[in-house]
């Protein structure tokens, strides 16, 4: 019984979820603050979620694990800083962000879905150089973009782009903010959470499309694709193009809720952590769920937030903290990584 | 050698896969020398009961199994391929287990690589040893020769015909040292007659040698060529072991079906005059089946036979048509001309093709069963879909009633319409196939190969089903196969395609000896 209970969850996710039960126990027993962990656990996953689901299109149209994120994460910062310069805030400020968003990152979406096409067969390496590269060629970009408002510059020197911009007094925490309410302590980012269920839903339903079961077929079997009469090149950079503006939709929610774009190196690691989510959620390189997103998401997360705290309390001395942090994240990216194979 | 001990005994072996139990109790042994038939009908169980025997995966993700497992006397632990390989046990998979992107040579070497000395590994020791590649290259070669293979061991396997894989899988085996127990599964559904009498023998030779020999096979008249002992399982259960010189083909057939089978019988001929397709000076790049032009025309209305040996392009000319190799010449339907290397366009001029590569293209292997069966349609001819303002979204009920009218035509064994289809046993995989190339409602169909590893029960189905919609609705239906008395047993006529070109179009009531020359090529020489 319950080794047919452990078959349908899959092993990883019963040791994931029970080192969580665990770590909650032991947050418990140190006297964490309980109702703050919780409502950052909601906050993570609700801002981290729609770069998860990034993943969805590349897994399903076969392009594996998309480790090019970068890729759109940037052409949403562009999209976000411009939004600043021009000084809207509130919601025309995000609103703003997102539409223009769409087109730079489809844009930057069909040229990596063309090298993905020439690349058959290595996707996922490629896309990890293609990653880093775009990212550091971004470095030299972010100093000589032409913005100029004095919230988006170096102070001394008038050019090139902050480190960190913040979105105080732009539109910090809207979707945060936006219906939230309070159960004893813990705060419901109810907005947040509704924009990730929409991005979700609209996945869904392009997932029973027309386009989408043909997408899917492609990532199934492609020789199977071929013989459909589906044009293979065609689902594949459809595919990549989604991944890409999701991702930078997901940048842009995600700087809402942490308060800051972070440009330069920040976003060279960022795929490491939706791949990571996904896998744990139960997905492996040519088979996903939206389901998988959610749980994946919300356990890595929850990992992630919880077991810093209680690290940090066992060994408190100063410089270990940022070790720790370390450790355990890029631990459990790794684990997750091992699990690539995922359920059969 | 003592004959009286068997080397390996199965005993009341049980497997359930996520609560459906496939085996119920088979009990099984082989003595050394011994060609043993396992009989039974698709989905009786009889991969699953392999699949133990040679430690799958499969096996113990799915909850492992219950019974004893006893080699040459002793109790044996058998959890991975690799303990197998150790107890002497190899096997000849039905689904293939090459890697496409190897030569030949490699993949029978795999894993055993002949090693030979370097500086390196003088200094550090065996895995800085580097590949011995011409001793590799020589064993590949003796191993494909025991098997009367021509083929130059250096060829990537991606492409070949699926005949010859068999082939390398077959040469992998036998290339190993120190094997006690052969396992082959279903190794002759994928040959033609004659590579099948070349294998059989080649299986007499292992045996002589004192190798226990287990064999899978839906030909009955290969049961009883070469085995002397014959296991039947229906639905998981052990019907009976017997002595093959004291049975028949027809009571086997009873009792693997658990009822009479009858033969195929055509009632009417339901070809016109009229042509439905002219195929003009076709050629067809697809490797190890070269379709080298050929021109014949199909009538509309009939039901026309694709025959010929292995590697001679019979089966490269539906994959020309259908778009999915690279073709070359003029085909016309229904008056109008195809436009070629574009599947959508066979198929939306409603062409349908059932492919020989059944894991290779014919299925979405991760996908369900009703799935399976929609996406061309879905696809190429937006059925099965429901129209909103700005997008459109999948039928499931109309998906739902598709996939239970075939599973009930064709007699599916499944759990239901979600299973996905990596779970179905061989044959009912082929079953789907089928019923995804009908769901199209094509005007004519192409089958290749449509009863290879079906039982006989439900080849009997398959068979009738074509025949049914060829007489019923007047679907032209042209069938490419290598087991001729098959091809004779339904068609109206048939071509006999030989080195990549047509020798010749043939009545089914033609005699034995015209077709014998056809196959040979030697009337071809006449044409020119
Ligand atoms: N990986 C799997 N997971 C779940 N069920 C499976 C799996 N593999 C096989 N089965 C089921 O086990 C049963 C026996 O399948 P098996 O492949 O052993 O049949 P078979 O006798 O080899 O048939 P065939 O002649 O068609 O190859 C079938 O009902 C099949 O659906
Ligand atoms: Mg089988």
């Amino acid at each position: 019984m319950v080794k047919s209970y452990i078959e349908k969850i899959g092993l990883p996710r019963v040791i994931i979820i029970v080192f969580l039960l665990l770590l909650i126990l032991a947050a418990f027993l140190q006297g964490q603050n309980m109702s703050m962990l919780t409502t950052d656990v909601l906050v993570r996953f609700g801002m981290n979620g729609i770069l998860t689901l990034a993943m969805v299109p590349a897994i399903l149209c076969g392009t594996g694990l998309n480790f090019g994120i970068a890729v759109g994460i940037i052409a949403g910062l562009v999209s976000g800083i411009w939004s600043i310069d021009l000084g809207l805030t509130g919601l025309t400020g995000i609103m703003f962000a997102i539409c223009v968003s769409v087109p730079f990152s489809v844009v930057f979406g069909y040229l990596y879905g063309k090298l993905l096409n020439a690349v058959k067969g290595s996707e996922m390496v490629v896309g990890t150089y293609v990653g880093y590269s775009v990212v550091s060629l971004m470095c030299i970009g972010w100093l000589v973009l032409p913005f100029k408002s004095p919230t988006l510059v170096w102070p001394i020197a008038k050019a090139g782009l902050r480190n960190t911009i913040t979105l105080d007094g732009y539109y910090e925490k809207i979707f945060n903010n936006f219906l939230s309410f309070q159960i004893g302590s813990v705060t419901i980012p109810t907005g947040l959470l509704l924009v990730f269920a929409l991005a979700c839903f609209i996945m869904f339903i392009f997932s029973r499309t027309k386009t989408g079961i043909a997408m899917k077929a492609v990532g199934d079997n492609n020789m199977y694709a071929v013989a459909a009469g589906i044009n293979v090149n065609k689902m594949r950079m459809l595919g990549t193009i989604i991944s890409t503006v999701l991702s930078a939709v997901g940048i842009i929610v995600y700087a809402q809720a942490f308060g800051f774009y972070q440009l330069y190196q920040a976003p060279l690691n960022m795929a490491f952590m939706p791949v990571a989510a996904v896998l744990l959620g139960g997905a492996s390189t040519n088979k996903v769920k939206i389901s998988h997103v959610v749980i994946g998401t919300l356990l890595f997360q929850a990992l992630i937030t919880i077991a810093l705290p209680v690290a940090n309390q066992i060994a408190p001395e100063g410089g270990l903290a940022e070790v720790s942090r370390l450790i355990v994240s890029n631990g459990i990216i790794l684990y997750a990584l091992t699990q690539s194979g995922g359920k059969k | 050698m003592d004959m009286q001990k068997p080397i390996l005994e199965l005993k009341n072996i049980k497997k359930e896969y996520y609560g459906n139990k496939v085996l119920k109790g088979v009990s099984l042994d082989i003595y050394p020398g011994e060609i043993h038939c396992l009989v039974g009908e698709n989905g009786a169980g009889k991969s699953t009961l392999m699949n133990i025997l040679f430690g799958m995966s499969v096996i113990h993700e799915t909850g492992g199994f219950e019974g004893e497992f006893i080699i040459e006397g002793k109790p044996a632990v058998i959890k991975t391929p690799n303990d197998a390989l150790e107890n002497g046990i190899g096997m000849v998979h039905q689904e293939f287990m090459l890697i496409p992107g190897f030569t030949i040579a490699e993949n029978i070497k795999l894993n055993r690589e002949p090693l030979k000395n370097n500086a390196l590994s003088r200094v550090f020791g065996k895995s800085m040893k580097s590949l011995d590649t011409e001793k590799m290259k020589s064993d590949a070669k003796e191993s494909l020769m025991k098997l009367g293979m021509d083929i130059d061991e250096q060829t990537i396997v991606k492409g070949l015909p699926v005949g010859y894989m068999q082939f390398v899988e077959i040469a992998r085996e036998i290339d190993k040292k120190g094997v006690k127990v052969l396992v082959f599964d279903e190794p002759t559904a994928v040959l033609t007659e004659s590579e099948a009498d070349k294998l059989l023998e080649a299986m007499k030779h292992l045996a002589a040698e004192g190798i226990g020999i287990l064999f899978i096979t839906h030909r009955l008249d290969e049961v009883m060529a070469v085995s002397k002992r014959i296991t039947v399982i229906r639905d998981g259960n052990h019907i009976q072991t017997m002595n093959t010189c004291d049975t028949d083909v027809v009571k086997i057939a009873e009792l693997m079906v658990g009822r009479k089978v009858e033969k195929i019988e055509r009632k009417v001929n339901a070809s016109s005059d009229e042509d439905i397709m002219e195929i003009k000076n076709l050629k067809v790049s697809m490797p190890g089946e070269l379709v080298k032009g050929v021109s014949f025309s199909i009538k509309k209305g009939e039901i026309l036979g694709i025959g010929g040996l292995a590697g001679q392009g019979k089966i490269g000319i539906a994959n020309g048509i259908m778009g999915v190799y690279k073709a070359r010449g003029e085909v016309t339907f229904e008056g109008k001309p195809i436009k070629l290397n574009d599947p959508q366009a066979s198929m939306s001029a409603g062409l349908s093709f059932v492919s020989e590569d059944r894991r290779g293209v014919g299925l979405l292997l991760g996908m369900s069963i009703e799935e399976n069966m929609v996406v061309p349609s879905i696809y190429n001819f937006k059925k099965y879909l429901k129209k909103f303002l700005i997008f459109t979204q999948k039928d499931t009920k109309a998906i739902r009633e598709n996939a239970l009218k075939y599973i009930d035509m064709l007699d599916i064994r499944c759990t239901g319409p979600t299973q996905p289809v990596m779970r179905l046993s061989g044959g009912n995989q082929q079953k789907v196939c089928i019923a995804r190339a009908l769901t199209l409602e094509p005007k004519i169909i192409f089958v290749s190969e449509p009863t290879r590893g079906i039982d006989i029960g439900a080849k009997k189905i398959v068979l009738e089903t074509l025949i049914k919609l060829n007489e019923e609705y007047g679907m032209t239906v042209v069938i490419t196969s290598s087991e001729l008395a098959e091809l004779r047993s339904v068609c109206d006529r048939i071509a006999i395609i030989s080195e990549g070109k047509l020798s010749g179009i043939l009545s089914a009531e033609a005699s034995d000896s015209e077709f014998g020359l056809l196959m040979s090529g030697i009337n071809k020489k006449g044409d020119e």
